[in-house]
């Protein structure tokens, strides 16, 4: 039956739309800027650029899933980098590999903490999370400034660069994966696993979805919850010595915006805003496709406002196409 | 009757993907008459009421009102044509006041502004007329279900209909609120509205309808007089092959207790409720709404907050603060309304129905898919759910199917207690029938099952004993083991009348 068939196919490409739509971005890319685009070493600059905001989306993939939001998240970058910073610089008279395991502890650390505190107040009293990380954002900002009283923490050990702007392998093939790139692939993995397959990520769709349902088939609703946001401060924090290290300081003025960027890498991957649907495959397509649109934009000396008009379009005909699909699909 | 059919429906098709929802429908509506369409779930009585009120177009075919052949694309026509939906979901504003919500989008107005004091006039006067009591100035979230609902049928009233469509609307009514409804229906029978009424209830069927028509998968099987078809006749058609509607009677094995509630209190929703329910027995629990069965229910299971008193199941001792904590004292529990506390809709049935036992096909926390996938196939057949597959959403379900899921993952595993609330709430006789077998083998199997339902039939079919719920109170427990009760008995116990 034809009908049959085109629906065969609508589905296919409501299946495959992310991807598709990647590939014809980086073609169009590619296209504009004549092959540079496509430069080993551009590419190897957006897989770069994209990872320290990627790796926050994952976390923010499964808040958002569970049908919260954190708006807290560029906030805490700023904090646990400085956080960071400053315990290395206080270690500085231990080895540099102690000094660094010491500081990615303490910005992990300080992010998980952050992290719970929201998902306690979220999960416990029931007040909507816009309003708790909004404060959370407030809150965590002023003390990334208070911490370091508004100045730059420099004086870290060398070594810690490596986490920024190292590769993992220096060997014949030369220098082609960077270690915040790999951190982001192993994070990709395991995040994935943990949304599509394991009896927890189960649990968190289930409380998107419907929250009484999941409550009265025996989910822990509650902790749930608040592990979800411990997971996306504790990458927070991952993310914030990362950045550190990149820059060689802690900086309070880091993370600005980020929360809404990363909120439009996981929409645009599909993630509905509602909870109860979602994948990292789509996160980390949508994040790329943002990178590659903000790269080539580069590569292309548009100016900077003009390219937020631009990806500011892009976001939105991502939800269109989303939704147009979707009603297709329904149908 | 003289003059042309309210309604005329005239081969009326409608395909979907996959399936022939209306195979050529053609039947007739008088005017002023209340005309039941009965059906198991699936049979296209929904599809019908949609094409007929815009929600839908038919593929092929034609309606008349009047003997005028009409033209329904959207809601808007057919409300032009005086054609009121009252659907199972209330499509009321809840923040806003009854009378606003009677006259919404129609209230007066001088320069934009809104004359309150007219709109509640107006509100008032057509309350008097139709003999409801409905507080015309109070917001419409603080009313019981049935008064919303009189509310709806207060609109359609308003706007002129000749046609009231009412989909299902005795499943969540009690006993006393159908007889107001019951009234009202009645009412505008009488200043010649045409009300096409859907029920699974064929007791209400017979009470109320004067003609009753017959669907079965998308076709046109009977409209009748209700004066020339019996009970049974009515089943057999609808389900397409002979079913005893009644329950497996008396159970005579009954063992050792194994639930023992004693002196649980939940505050502001029951106190000093004492009972034992046995391995093999069925003990039903009723009550009007408000009179605190579902909360009994929900207190046992753990999502009552505050429950105080002893809860026991074996050697494990409550009140259980959680469902969690219920499930590993063996209790398994189905709630009332599937949509909102039960299933997640738009997921694959797979996951709905391994929910509560999602560790089952899964290692140290990662779940095994494939695994996962035969089994929740195996429950499709063990359960008997007619789904395309285990990856279907299961929005896309029908009720009864829905609610065979929701059961399903529950009673995939052999538990103690079994708390089932409002099992065959909005399923077709055939699922009915299903669920009451499903029941009866697990108490053959030795579960202790508490039935909390609002459909005194059912009780008395399907329970041995019976406890009437009154005002946050266990009214009676009466023996029911030779299905001996009558509903009188019940309602008088309900409310408050009888003596204990």
């Amino acid at each position: 039956m034809m009908l049959r068939e085109q629906h065969h196919v609508i589905r296919w490409l409501v299946a495959a739309r992310m991807p598709i739509v990647l590939l014809a971005v980086v073609a169009f890319a590619t296209f504009l800027t004549e092959g540079r685009f496509a430069s080993l070493d551009n590419l190897i600059n957006v897989a770069r650029q994209i990872s320290f905001e990627g790796l926050i989306a994952f976390g923010m993939t499964l808040v958002i899933v569970t049908g919260g939001i954190d708006l807290s998240v560029g906030s805490l970058v700023a904090l646990t980098g400085i956080v960071a910073a400053l315990v290395m610089r206080a270690a500085g008279g231990l080895a540099p590999e102690a000094a660094m395991t010491l500081g990615l502890s303490a910005g992990v650390l300080a992010g998980a903490t952050v992290g719970t505190t929201s998902g306690i107040v979220v999960a416990r009293l029931a007040i909507p999370p816009f309003i708790v990380t909004l404060a959370m954002m407030l809150v965590a900002r002023g003390f990334a400034f208070i911490l370091c009283d508004g100045r730059p923490v420099y004086e870290l050990p060398e070594s810690l660069m490596w986490l920024g702007r190292g590769f993992a392998w220096e060997g014949a093939l030369g220098r082609v994966l960077p270690v915040p790139v790999l951190i982001l692939a192993a994070a990709y993995v395991v995040f994935g696993v943990l949304l599509s397959r394991t009896v927890f990520g189960r649990g968190v769709v289930a409380i998107g979805s419907n929250e009484e349902a999941a409550r009265l088939a025996a989910i822990p609703v509650r902790r749930t919850k608040v592990i979800v946001y411990v997971i996306l401060g504790a990458l927070c924090g991952l993310s914030g010595v990362m950045n550190t290290a990149k820059l060689m300081a802690g900086d309070p003025r880091v993370g600005e915006m980020w929360e809404l960027n990363v909120i439009a890498a996981v929409v645009v991957g599909g993630t509905s805003l509602f909870g109860g649907r979602g994948s990292m495959t789509g996160t980390l397509i949508g994040a790329l496709l943002i990178g590659v649109i903000n790269n080539s934009l580069n590569l292309l000396h548009v100016e900077h406002f003009w390219q937020k008009v631009v990806l500011g379009a892009v976001i939105l005909a991502a939800a269109l196409v989303d939704a147009g699909l979707r009603r297709l699909e329904m149908r | 009757m003289s003059g042309p059919p309210r309604i005329q429906f005239h081969e009326i098709t409608k395909r979907y993907p996959g399936i022939l929802a209306l195979d050529r429908v053609s039947f007739d509506v008088a005017p002023g008459c209340v005309h039941a369409i009965v059906g198991e779930n699936g049979a296209g009585k929904s599809t019908l009421m949609k094409v007929l009120s815009g929600a839908t177009q038919a593929d092929s075919g034609s309606i008349a009102i009047d003997g005028v052949q009409v033209k329904i694309a959207r809601a808007r026509d057919a409300e032009r044509l005086g054609i009121a939906t009252v659907y199972q979901e209330l499509s009321l504003a809840p923040h806003l006041s009854v009378a606003e919500n009677v006259f919404l989008g129609r209230w007066p107005a001088t320069a934009g502004v809104v004359r309150f004091s007219r709109l509640r006039a107006e509100a008032a006067r057509l309350f008097a007329r139709l003999g409801l009591t409905l507080p015309a100035s109070s917001n419409v979230e603080s009313l019981s279900v049935a008064q919303q609902q009189m509310v709806e049928i207060a609109r359609a009233v308003s706007l002129g209909a000749r046609v009231l469509v009412l989909d299902e609307p005795s499943a969540v009514l009690t006993t006393h609120e159908l007889a107001s409804l019951f009234r009202l229906v009645r009412e505008m029978r009488g200043r010649g509205v045409s009300i096409l009424y859907i029920s699974h209830r064929l007791d209400e069927v017979f009470e109320l309808a004067d003609f009753v028509t017959v669907l079965r998968d998308g076709a046109h099987i009977s409209t009748r007089p209700i004066g020339e078809v019996t009970r049974e006749r009515l089943i057999t058609e609808a389900v397409g092959r002979g079913l005893s509607e009644d329950a497996p009677q008396c159970r005579q094995k009954r063992g050792e207790p194994v639930l023992r509630v004693r002196g649980m209190a939940a505050p502001g929703r029951c106190a000093d409720v004492s009972f034992e329910i046995h391995t093999g027995e069925v003990f039903g629990l009723t009550g009007m709404v408000g009179s605190g069965r579902s909360s009994v229910a929900r207190a046992i299971f753990g999502t009552v907050p505050g429950v105080q008193g002893t809860v026991q199941v074996g050697d494990r001792c409550g009140p259980f603060r959680s469902p969690r904590q219920a499930q590993r004292a063996d209790i398994a529990f189905v709630p009332e309304d599937r949509k909102r506390e039960g299933l997640l809709l738009q997921r694959a049935v797979r996951e709905n129905l391994t929910l509560a036992h999602r560790n089952s096909s899964a290692r140290w926390g990662v779940l095994a898919l494939g695994a996962e996938r035969r089994f929740a196939r195996g429950l499709l057949d063990r359960f008997g759910i007619r789904a395309r597959g285990t990856e279907q959403a299961v929005t896309t379900l029908s009720g009864g199917n829905q609610q065979k899921t929701l059961l399903a993952r529950w009673l995939q595993r052999p538990y103690r207690v079994i708390i089932l609330d409002e099992p065959t709430r909005g399923v077709d006789v055939g699922a009915k029938a299903e669920i009451y077998r499903l029941i009866g083998e697990l108490a053959e199997r030795g579960a202790a099952i508490l039935v909390v339902s609002s459909e005194l039939p059912e009780v008395i079919r399907l329970c041995d004993r019976i406890g009437v719920m009154c005002r946050g109170r266990l009214a009676s427990v009466l023996d029911n083991s030779t299905r001996a009760t009558t509903q009188e008995q019940l309602l008088s116990l309900a409310v408050g009348a009888g003596a204990a």
